[in-house]
């Protein structure tokens, strides 16, 4: 007879599942956890490979010449820039109609929720500038985008400036097979936004844009640059995009593999290579670049302006420049070169990238870990939920050997030990009351900014977040105030229930966070502990965060750094749809909520 | 004096009589050798199968082939080139118009002189199997036909992506090797070559040669099975491989061939050792009737028109037999065979007994078995052979 159709052998799995719960949970912890700190270890990482065999090996030539140009041109830029305090638009026409190029702009408009003190900006009003360069031979079916932000003050001039200087360079090539579109978008991602919302016709986060006069084709694939000085010493590189998500892996390879062949020393996450994987030091290193890379994750922001390409499928990432004190210098000339040869290779594909991973995870430039090996780790963090839930479930529907209790026949008339008996009400009433309190904390901070802003003395922003904080400390009081008015209801049986409930819930929380955005599972399996609260996590993960990127920070500067990543998680998820701050009040809190009910339930 | 004369006269007219028949005794030899290779034309197919610009190099391949075997002689109007992709006119080729096979561009293939007959989507397994057997619908037009006889030698190249026993046409179908070697069997029932060389330029080429089983076959594979054939040289300027390394090496070979050169097939089976190849060139010789030794490469590579003077006239050794006549006496009634009359649909519609024709020509057809075709007549074969020496008359 089969394992599970056997009584006999039933009840034996049943009994050992039951007796060696909690230490099968405890292993399967530690298992889940060491598995996830293994993953840096390089033995058990991959060597990053090209996969696409379109884009084969390097094998181009490099001619870009005009390095000194382009920062001239940059320079320029940032005057006319300073002249009109913002996009210098008709310079920025001017000059790309003189390269040649198909030049048109967009303007967009967006009044955000409340403004942003980060970035002190709150009606935000801007004009994109994109020039066209269309494939001497090839019909118009395909695109590739490089992008640079026009960003305030002195900041990404020369990202400018080498554009338009690759700009002059590729209209004199005769080897494009796709347009390419010289995207200069004003203030970053609100920008850049509503670019990608007018190409694709879609317009999902409300904002108001003119339609783009222009288009290439279908867009393959995107880089982001910016650059604020004249010479490089690294350059960096962003993959994490808007909601975790990350640009196909062979991007990375092929950012690599150009870094290797012209001589660039190229880092992710700003932290440098190391070959000294076997020392504890070394190791480190590559665990701290990959929870920075987890952290980025998780934050589900977009950290350069390619992450809201992703969202439309476009294989993106983003090339910071960074100028370090290093003696050795890498000039313009070069950084266009690489470009160059980059765009060459993308010229090559004849289908979307695709060879390659979308889910993985980098300890270094050189070394990935691919979903298939990064999921076991969840995996045995999901077994911990489903053992209890199991354990919960044999307990509740083998009353006999558990509820007869000789003590209390008629002092107990309401403790029928029967597995369905506690009501249905008695289970509900919890959950709706906590997802009640998650729509709360979802709604309430950004509709009443202003009855606060109307009672207390603080400023829209500080009225969001310190209502945001409040509801969520309302609601720690609450299991307290359920508890009293549903009294009477606490039985043995109703608790378990809810804690099965609660329990299976959580598993099937964080399995569809898995799929969506691995990383947010991390910060989430605080709750299997039971005591971790997504405040505290959030707060942990802020101050660790800070230390990762080796810019440690004081207790009152990583509150203020606390607050301010609440505000900028409720307006990316305005702006742009990022799905934390939904996911965390309407899921994740509620969630929690009913942990902290069935701890209060006696 | 006198005397010392004639002695003279006479050596010298012996010597003339000797050489005169030395020389008739050399005329027979040289006849005898002119017919040696038994071929009187020459045909070419040259396939590439793949697609995609990263697969510039067997464009590449295919074209110096086709450069080569031109040069040597044989015209465009006996030549079957089939390019799966237009390598020179791709849009992400920064020299349009030309393609290259060595590096720093030193030699275009494509020239301005190129026919290609088969292009772009039409090379596929369907039209390369019916282009070698001849089952190609009424309308299509000459110079996508191979119109062999029983006295062409073909040559035959295939170039692109293949495995253990298969290549692969335009990145969505294959044909394996059991397939060409029947298709090679339609040939030589169909009477449709005299002699064929095979030449395959893909990873595990030699695979594609096990399974043949028709007589006069050569085959030459530029690596065995289990190991890869590799690209040559890239160039940075247009950015892939030009060429495959055996057919470098094979285009390097014929390059000193002129149409004239008595160089044999021995010589070209040393051509790409492992040392240039890193894979290791494979051949088969062992269905050929002649010995590799005595084959000239211009025998397929190249189209001569062989030419000897002679002073003599030369007397063919047998003479022109007339037919034997049992063709008009069989006892056994030769009946015409029409196509319609296998079906007899007239009878099944209207009833009406079949009659006997009166026509009374002698057709002979002549019906195969095949393989993959789904036709099951199996018809007598009605072929007489001649004799060898029958073929010859028709030469001079």
């Amino acid at each position: 007879m089969g394992l599970l159709s056997d009584p006999n052998r039933r009840r034996a799995l049943i009994g050992m599942l039951t007796r060696l719960n909690a230490p099968i949970c405890m292993i399967c912890y530690m298992a889940g956890v060491a598995w996830f700190m293994g993953l840096a270890f390089e033995p058990f990482t991959l060597r990053t490979y090209m996969s696409e065999n379109a884009m084969g090996s390097t094998m181009v030539e490099e001619r870009f010449p005009a390095g000194e140009r382009a920062l001239a041109t940059g320079r320029e830029f940032a005057a006319h820039k300073k002249k009109t305090g913002g996009m210098p638009v008709d310079w920025l026409v001017r000059t790309m109609q003189a390269r040649g190029l198909e030049v048109y702009t967009q303007r967009f408009s967006r009044k955000l929720p409340f403004p942003d003190e980060d970035k002190e900006r709150y009606m935000v009003k801007g004009t994109n500038v994109y020039g066209i360069l269309r494939a001497p031979r090839a019909p118009r079916t395909e695109a590739l985008v490089l992008s640079a932000p026009c960003s305030p003050g002195n900041e990404n001039n020369q990202a400018v400036g080498i554009l338009l200087g690759l700009a002059q360079y590729f209209r004199s090539q005769i080897y494009w097979a796709k347009d390419i579109i010289f995207l200069v978008n004003e203030h970053d991602l609100i920008g850049m936004q509503a670019w990608l919302e007018g190409y694709h016709h879609t317009n999902t986060t409300g904002m108001d844009w003119s339609p783009l006069q222009g288009r290439g084709g279908s867009i393959q694939a995107a880089l982001s640059l910016e650059l604020s000085s004249d010479v490089v010493t690294s350059l960096d590189l962003v993959l994490e995009g808007l909601n975790g998500q990350l640009p196909n892996l062979d991007l990375a390879n092929l950012f690599y593999a150009f870094c290797q062949k012209i001589g660039v020393l190229c880092t992710t996450q700003g932290k440098l290579p190391r070959n000294d994987w076997d020392t504890t030091s070394g190791y480190s290193h590559a665990v701290q670049t990959m929870m920075l890379m987890v952290l980025k994750q998780a934050s589900s922001r977009p950290w350069g302006d390619h992450g809201l390409f992703l969202r439309y499928h476009i294989e993106a990432a983003s090339i910071k420049g960074v100028n370090s004190f290093r003696p050795y210098k890498t000039d313009a000339t070069t950084v266009g070169r690489l470009l160059e040869g980059m765009y060459r290779k993308l010229n090559n594909l004849l289908e979307r990238l695709h060879q390659s991973y979308f889910f993985y995870l980098m300890p270094s430039l050189t070394r990935f870990v691919s979903i298939g090996y990064y999921m076991p780790a969840f995996g045995l963090l999901a077994l911990i939920l489903l053992l209890r839930a199991l354990d919960l479930w044999v307990q509740l529907s083998s009353p006999p050997t558990r509820t007869t209790e000789d003590a209390c026949p008629p002092l107990c008339p309401l403790s029928a030990p029967q597995p369905a008996s506690p009501g249905v009400l008695s289970i509900l009433t919890p959950l709706v009351i906590s997802h009640l309190t998650g729509v709360a904390l979802y709604t309430l901070p950004v509709l009443s900014q202003e009855l606060a802003v109307e009672h207390f003395p603080v400023s829209e922003t500080e009225a969001v977040v310190l209502t945001a904080i409040a509801i969520y400390t309302a609601g720690l009081a609450l299991p307290h105030n359920t508890h009293r008015l549903l009294a009477g209801e606490g039985t043995e049986q109703g608790w378990k229930v809810l804690k099965l409930v609660a329990v299976l819930y959580l598993a099937v929380l964080l399995g569809c966070t898995a799929l969506i955005n691995f990383s947010l599972v991390f910060p989430e399996r605080g709750l299997l502990v039971g005591v971790n609260d997504p405040g505290l996590t959030l707060l942990f993960a802020v101050f660790f965060f800070q230390e990762l990127q080796e810019t440690p920070v004081t207790l009152q500067e990583g509150w203020m750094l606390y607050l301010s990543v609440i505000s900028q998680g409720i307006l990316d998820h305005a702006l742009y749809g990022s799905l934390l701050y939904p996911l965390a009040a309407l899921l994740v809190y509620p969630c929690w909520l009913l942990f902290w009910n069935i701890l209060f339930w006696k | 004096m006198a005397r010392h004369c004639t002695v003279k006269i006479f050596v010298l007219l012996s010597l003339f009589n000797l050489s005169f028949l030395v020389s008739t005794n050399n005329i027979e030899d040289k006849a005898g050798q002119f017919f040696n290779s038994g071929h009187t034309n020459n045909w070419a197919v040259l396939v590439c199968t793949s697609r995609f610009w990263f697969n510039y190099r067997h464009v590449a391949n295919t074209l110096s082939v086709y450069r080569s075997v031109k040069r040597l002689g044989i015209p465009d109007s006996r030549i079957v080139l089939m390019l799966a992709d237009d390598m020179a006119c791709n849009h992400r080729n920064p020299k349009p118009a030309t393609v290259f096979s060595h590096k720093n561009m030193e030699l275009n293939v494509y020239g301005d002189d190129v026919e290609v007959d088969y292009r772009g989507y039409e090379v596929t397994v369907e039209n390369f199997l019916r282009v070698l057997t001849g089952r190609l619908p009424a309308s299509t037009p000459r110079s996508k036909r191979l119109l062999s006889d029983d006295r062409s030698n073909i040559l035959i190249y295939l170039t692109g992506h293949g495995g253990n026993g298969f290549l692969k046409f335009q990145d969505s179908e294959e044909i394996s090797n059991v397939e060409l070697a029947d298709a090679f069997e339609q040939m030589w029932q169909k009477r449709r070559y005299n002699e064929l060389l095979f030449i395959i330029d893909t990873c595990q080429g030699a695979s594609m040669y096990e399974r043949f089983y028709s007589p006069n076959l050569m085959a030459l594979a530029s690596s065995q099975v289990g190991e890869d054939s590799l690209s040559h040289q890239p160039d940075l300027a247009i950015g892939v491989h030009l060429m495959d390394r055996y057919t470098f090496y094979l285009l390097e070979f014929l390059e000193d061939i002129h149409p004239s050169s008595t160089t044999n097939m021995n010589q070209l089976f040393k051509v790409c050792p492992k040392s240039q190849c890193v894979s290791t060139p494979g051949h088969r010789t062992d269905l050929f009737l002649r010995d590799p030794g005595r084959v000239l490469i211009t025998d397929f590579f190249g189209s001569v028109r062989k030419v000897e003077i002679t002073m003599e006239t030369i007397n063919l050794s047998s003479p022109m037999e007339p037919l034997p006549e049992r063709i008009l006496s069989e006892d056994r009634q030769r009946e015409t065979q029409y196509y319609v009359d296998q079906l007899p649909v007239s009878v099944i519609i209207h009833q009406v007994n079949t009659h006997t024709h009166t026509h009374t020509h002698t057709h002979t057809h002549t019906h195969t078995h095949t393989h993959t075709h789904t036709h099951t007549h199996t018809h007598t074969c009605t072929h007489t052979p001649l004799p060898p020496m029958f073929w010859n008359m028709f030469i001079l």
